[in-house]
């Protein structure tokens, strides 16, 4: 198959020291093996995520993912733009969506964009990774490099909330989307399908804000997936991935509970199946450790 | 009462529900509610809002101006968009909620101590500075955000998890010293100057 | 039918009955105990060769009965249709072999119900002719349509349209009634989002421009008499001049008057000239004709408040219980009046419950949003004046609290009261030779029942509201727009089409002596054996159609065109001397009688079950297709409708030592789906009255049962039949087995 390339949008959790660091190594120990091209686009900014709505107008929101937009355009025209992080790609896709309904909007943001000489005409596709690899790869088409299959491990897919509504992947069902559960099926693992609080939500930003609040969300997440039988959550998103992961300790500790689940991305869960080893694959990235999957990846 | 805040009220003193139309992201959308409760029951932090999103928007066809841009319901909002998924009228609640927390803030009737109004804030101001977010000053901020004293006492209860994600390599104090940013700063900065200015000019136009 | 009875048995072997029951038996039953002359098996009975083998025994044999001993009555109709003779079904497919398990237990009591089954279609043979085309019959093509509102003048455009002359009959000076009082309609076309023209002129223009319409102006009815195909009706001016025509059939379409707002003084009407109901607004608008509504006094309205369910979906004294169903659409268009002449003026719909109904009332509901009138959901206590202000107080039903609103102008949306003459149950009848025309009713039907059609409910018409609307309790008389039910323009234009055609095709039925809906086609009528008959009056006032006068003698005259073949009338006789050709006591009664009865140390209970042909005899076939099993003992026959259910037959099955009767019916009552409307109700109150009958043979009262059954309880059905079976077992069998 040729090589696929894409106008590629990190995101800042996704650079080196950052909290999603992990996810890019193994987003690209993935792409490696399927031979995907990310050209990055040059100089690229925070999409402002959706917290930033209380500093940020909705021009100056617009106005960030645009300049994303008109870089990419310049850089790395014809290619779909892709993002890792659930909070780009909605930032970025809502933005591209929102110029091209609103003619008013489209105007007034190139005018801004005018001020660092830059045009925007929101002309390429804005794609989740998770969308890439299931649109233009098909679920057989990445089962055909799984060399090691993740045999015997329960995992809940976790997709939680950006990376499901408002735009959906795959036309899947917002209440119940499968394609988690189908990824974790073909790299060998064993879905939990009934995963009750497969699309609730973490809390997001709110778990700084509101840690109490938040957690509260997140307990019922994490205790879901151990009563379903999962030894495993599996995320497409960085921020569900974060704070389903890192408050384990301090939920532990307010409800007497002993969290102790790891908390891995679909790309690592791929690279591994794929033959990668463990760091290839950001396992050491963890803060809980994924036993199972380092096991598989040593062997 | 700021002097964009008093010439709000000079204008829509007839109608709260234009002044919404006029000024707040997606508010030409607040009249299409029908009622039906579906984004109250669908909120994640439903328990915690004083006013769901049905009643917001009741409230504000009913003209409660202050009582609805002094709520610190909104603020609730994770972003979730659960609520625009299920609206059976297509309302882009969230939006509309981020468009109320914003206009109310920018009126500085915002309750001044909510906590996601001063994280968001900090955001902003955090990501603005170098284009991209800097997560360890960010969370420092956030930690100091109600003063000194408080904040030792916040960042002594996350040492924790600040360890646990410096040994994951998730953490860096490299950033505390630069950090990442973009390199034309200036462009991103003189881009959001402009776009804030355009807004402002609108809001202008409104008090006209 | 002068000819001598010939019955010709035909026993078919198909679908599995050859395999199931000795059809060999059968066809000697079928000769041996119910005397037929022919009895023949095959074993594909509604094949082409079947078909023949009975045809040739018609034109050969002079066979002139046909006893088709195969499936359900209502299955294979078009294979076994044949001319001039009479013909019965005996039904052991559904009836026997699919209810039944294939056992070697169950085989005895399976054949047995294939031999009583196949001696009583023979039995019912005997007792049945080929009706004839009443005498009676005539063909009257003109069409009467009384009201020239919109829904009055859209029913005699399209009656005119489909080639029928119309006589439009209007009380007052003018075309057009309440749809001509409006300034704008509610929009009938997709978007949904503009008000349109009422469309009243283009109707006018199309009723004068029309050869087939005749149209009578200021003027009334002042008798209406006769039949469908050969009314006859004065129309009376108000200068007192009366012409007289006939018609075929007649279109009701008197409307609606507006609820009295005076008797809202709460929400300040009478007491502010700025208080007008939704009719008034629309006269202002009228009068303003596109440029601002002004109030009465003509200051300017910048401010709306419209008060939805005034008067109405109340149950407190003098309001309105229902719901009007146009109100809440009415209150948007006449707020769109302000918007669409100038978007400030503020419009609020105050409601408890937005109802917004119709393919086009959510856009309508969404147009409304979108040109800013805004919509609260409260309730409104009180409407307090204070000289030119007005101040609406409500509790907001979504932020839970008392609030108020003051505004220019309130709108109450007040119901629609059915202009439905006179409510024939509360007046009483004129004595016949007395009848005399009285100026509030609507027909003045010189019928025995009364002069106006029987109401439902709050006043409407009985429309058979729930299955078959138009269908009203006078033949030959359909109701349509909201004299049968609240209505808006749109529903009553659809709903004036509908009664159009109902009204088309009683006038072919009645030409050609037919019965209307349900049983079109039927040419039976009942036949009265004058010198049997004891002057009781039953049959005249249980007939749910008001098809029965009395003469000048005081026996009953039967108008045949105004039947419609329920046989109500049959089981109210008490002597009976009412009978149709196809459908009599002894037709039924007969069968129940040939029945074999097991002596008491057989342990072979039988029951017999009346089930109405309309809904619980094809629920029973349809659980027969689903394999649902019920008991052996049970004899069931299908019969016009529970009303023509006779004591008498519940009296024999007793004396001839049946154990339980099981009487099936529709439901009855305010939501009733009795296709005769008051058939099944009837039934009930006369089945209430057999415990007498039942203690003079002392026997237990269980062992007779009367049950509401709609078509969709095919679980239920069989399982009524196999509660009775279980009460035998537990109570016993009867004493009466001789």
């Amino acid at each position: 198959m040729a090589k696929k390339e894409y106008s590629f949008y990190p995101g800042c959790s996704s650079q080196k020291g950052a909290s999603g660091s992990n996810y890019q190594v193994s987003v690209d120990a993935m792409c490696d093996v399927l031979d995907i091209q990310l050209n990055d686009i040059p100089d690229w900014n925070c999409c402002s995520a959706s917290i930033g709505y209380a500093g940020g107008g909705e021009l100056p929101r617009l106005a960030l993912s645009a300049r994303n937009l008109a870089l990419s355009e310049e850089a790395n025209p014809g290619q779909d733009v892709v993002a890792t992080c659930a909070a780009c790609w909605l930032a970025t896709r809502e933005t591209k969506d929102r110029l091209l309904d609103n003619g008013g909007l489209m105007k007034e943001t190139n005018e801004a964009l005018s001020a660092a000489g830059l045009k925007v005409e929101a002309n390429q596709n804005v794609r989740h990774m998770v969308e890439v690899l299931i649109e233009d790869f098909g679920y057989e088409g990445l089962g055909q490099h799984v060399k090691k299959p993740l045999e015997g491990i329960k995992i809940a897919g976790y997709v939680g909330c950006q990376t499901n509504r408002p735009f959906g992947i795959d036309g899947e069902s917002f209440e119940n989307p499968m394609y988690l559960d189908k990824l974790v099926e073909t790299m060998g693992a064993e879905p939990i399908t009934n995963y009750d609080k497969k699309v609730s939500c973490c809390g997001g930003a709110l778990a700084f804000s509101e840690p109490e609040k938040s957690q509260a969300l997140i307990k019922d997440i994490i205790e879901s997936a151990y009563d379903s039988g999962a030894e495993m959550i599996a995320t497409p998103c960085p921020v569900c991935q974060m704070n389903v992961e890192v408050y384990q300790d301090q939920i532990n500790a307010k409800y007497k509970t002993k969290f102790d689940i790891p908390v891995v991305y679909y790309s690592q869960l791929m690279s591994v199946a794929y033959g990668k080893s463990g760091k290839e694959a950001g396992l050491d990235g963890q803060v809980i450790r994924a036993k199972k999957l380092e096991e598989i990846a040593s062997k | 009462m700021s002097n964009l805040n008093q010439a709000m009220v000079e204008k829509y003193r007839n109608s709260f529900l234009q002044e919404v139309q006029a000024n707040v992201e997606e508010g030409d959308w607040v009249k299409m509610c029908m009622q039906c409760g579906v984004c109250a029951g669908s909120c994640p932090m439903g328990p915690y809002w004083e006013h769901p999103p049905q009643e917001i928007f009741m409230m504000i066809r009913a003209g409660k101006r202050e009582e609805v841009l002094s709520s610190d319901s909104m603020w609730m909002c994770t972003s979730c968009y659960n609520c625009i998924a299920r609206c059976p009228r297509g309302l882009p609640i969230t939006h509309i909620m981020h468009g109320l927390a914003h206009y109310a803030d920018r009126l500085g009737l915002a309750p001044k101590e909510q906590p996601t109004r001063k994280f968001a804030n900090k955001f902003w101001d955090n990501l603005t500075k170098k284009g991209r977010v800097n997560e360890l000053k960010l969370g420092l901020a956030l930690y100091f955000m109600n003063g000194f004293f408080e904040g030792i006492k916040v960042a002594l209860a996350n040492q924790k998890l600040g360890l646990n994600m410096l040994k994951a390599k998730r953490m860096s104090i490299a950033e505390m010293f630069g950090g990442h940013g973009v390199k034309d700063s200036n462009g991103l900065h003189a881009i959001l100057k402009k776009a804030r200015e355009i807004e402002l000019a609108k809001a202008d136009e409104f008090k006209g | 039918m002068a000819d001598e009875i010939k019955i010709g048995a035909y026993i078919c072997q198909g679908c599995g009955i050859g395999d199931r029951v000795d059809t060999a038996q059968m066809a000697q039953v079928a000769q041996r105990d119910a005397k037929a002359s022919i009895a023949r098996e095959h074993e594909f009975l509604c094949n082409a060769e079947g078909v023949k083998m009975i045809q040739d025994d018609i034109d050969n044999e002079g066979v002139n009965r046909v006893a088709i001993v195969a499936c359900s009555r209502r299955a294979k109709t078009e294979a076994f249709n044949f001319q001039n003779v009479a013909i019965t079904r005996g039904n052991i497919r559904e009836g026997v072999i699919w209810v039944r398990p294939d056992t070697d237990e169950a085989r005895e009591t399976t054949q047995d119900m294939a031999d009583d089954y196949t001696r009583m279609a023979v039995a019912e043979c005997k007792y049945i002719g080929v009706p004839d085309n009443s005498e009676e019959a005539q063909y009257n093509r003109t069409i009467m349509v009384v009201g020239g509102g919109i829904s009055g003048m859209t029913a005699a455009t399209e009656a005119a349209k489909a080639g029928y002359p119309v006589h439009l009959i209007e009380k007052t000076g003018a075309l057009g009634g309440a749809a001509a009082k409006s300034w704008k309609r509610i929009p009938q076309k997709s978007p949904y989002r503009d008000l349109e023209d009422t469309g009243v002129a283009e109707l006018i223009s199309e009723i004068e421009a029309s050869d087939k319409i005749t149209v009578h102006l200021n003027s009334t009815l002042t008798k209406t008499s006769g039949a469908p195909g050969r009314f006859s009706a004065d129309i009376t001016t108000e200068s007192g001049s009366t012409t007289t025509e006939n018609f075929g059939a007649i279109i009701q379409a008197s409307g609606y008057s507006e609820y009295d707002a005076n008797q809202l003084p709460e929400l300040g009407y009478g007491k502010s000239p700025n208080v007008v109901t939704q009719a008034e607004l629309d006269a202002m608008a009228l009068e303003a004709n596109g440029g601002p509504i002004k109030t009465k006094d003509g200051k300017d309205i910048n401010s709306v408040a419209f008060v939805q369910c005034a008067g109405q979906r109340s149950e407190k004294e003098g309001h309105l219980s229902y719901c009007s169903g146009h109100c809440c659409m009415s209150s948007v268009k006449q707020a769109m009046y302000f918007k669409d002449q100038n978007p400030a003026v503020d419009t609020n719909v105050i409601y408890t419950d937005l109802r917004m109904p119709g393919a086009g009332g959510e856009d309508f509901y969404r147009g409304g949003q979108e040109k800013g009138v805004t919509f609260t959901k409260g309730s409104v206590s009180e409407v307090v004046t204070s000289g030119s202000e007005l101040e609406v107080k409500f509790k907001d039903l979504i932020l839970n609290e008392d609030t108020s609103e003051k505004v220019d102008l309130v709108v109450l949306a007040t119901g629609q009261v059915a202009n439905s003459g006179l409510n024939i149950d509360e007046v009483g009848q004129d004595e016949p030779g007395e009848w005399q025309s009285n100026p509030e009713s609507i027909l003045n039907l010189s019928y025995r029942q009364g002069k106006d059609m029987p109401q439902l409910t709050k006043g409407f018409n009985d429309s058979h509201f729930i299955c078959f609307p138009y269908e009203t309790r006078r033949t030959g008389i359909y109701a349509c727009g909201p004299v049968r039910r609240p209505m808006d323009m749109q529903q009553a234009i659809e709903d004036a089409a509908g009664a159009t055609m109902k009204a088309i095709q009683a006038v072919e039925n009645a030409g050609k002596g037919r019965a209307a809906h349900p049983r079109a086609g039927d040419l039976s009528y009942p036949i009265f054996r004058r010198e049997g008959c004891t002057q009781c009056k039953r049959c005249t006032v249980e007939c749910p159609f008001g098809a029965i006068d009395e003469d000048e003698q005081r026996f009953p005259q039967f108008n045949e065109a105004r039947c419609r073949r329920c046989g109500t009338c049959m089981g109210a006789c008490p002597v009976r001397v009412i009978s149709f050709e196809n459908y009599s006591v002894d037709s039924v009664g007969q069968q129940l009688k040939i029945v074999d009865i097991p002596d008491e140390f057989e342990e072979k209970p039988r029951i017999l079950a009346l089930a109405c042909e309309n809904d619980a005899y094809p629920a029973l076939d349809m659980a027969a297709m689903n394999k649902v099993e019920y008991s052996a003992f049970v004899r069931i026959i299908p019969i016009r409708c529970l009303g023509s259910t006779n004591l008498i037959w519940i009296t024999d099955a007793l004396n001839s030592g049946y154990d339980g009767v099981v009487l099936m019916g529709c439901q009855k009552g305010e939501n009733y789906q009795c296709h005769f409307v008051r058939g099944s109700e009837i039934a009930h109150v006369r089945m209430s009255k057999v415990d007498d009958t039942l203690q003079s043979l002392s026997l237990e009262p269980e062992r007779v049962s009367v049950h509401e059954v709609a078509i969709t309880d095919i679980e239920r059905a069989p399982q009524i039949i196999n509660e009775m079976a279980e009460t035998i077992e537990n109570i016993g069998m009867s004493p009466f087995k001789f």
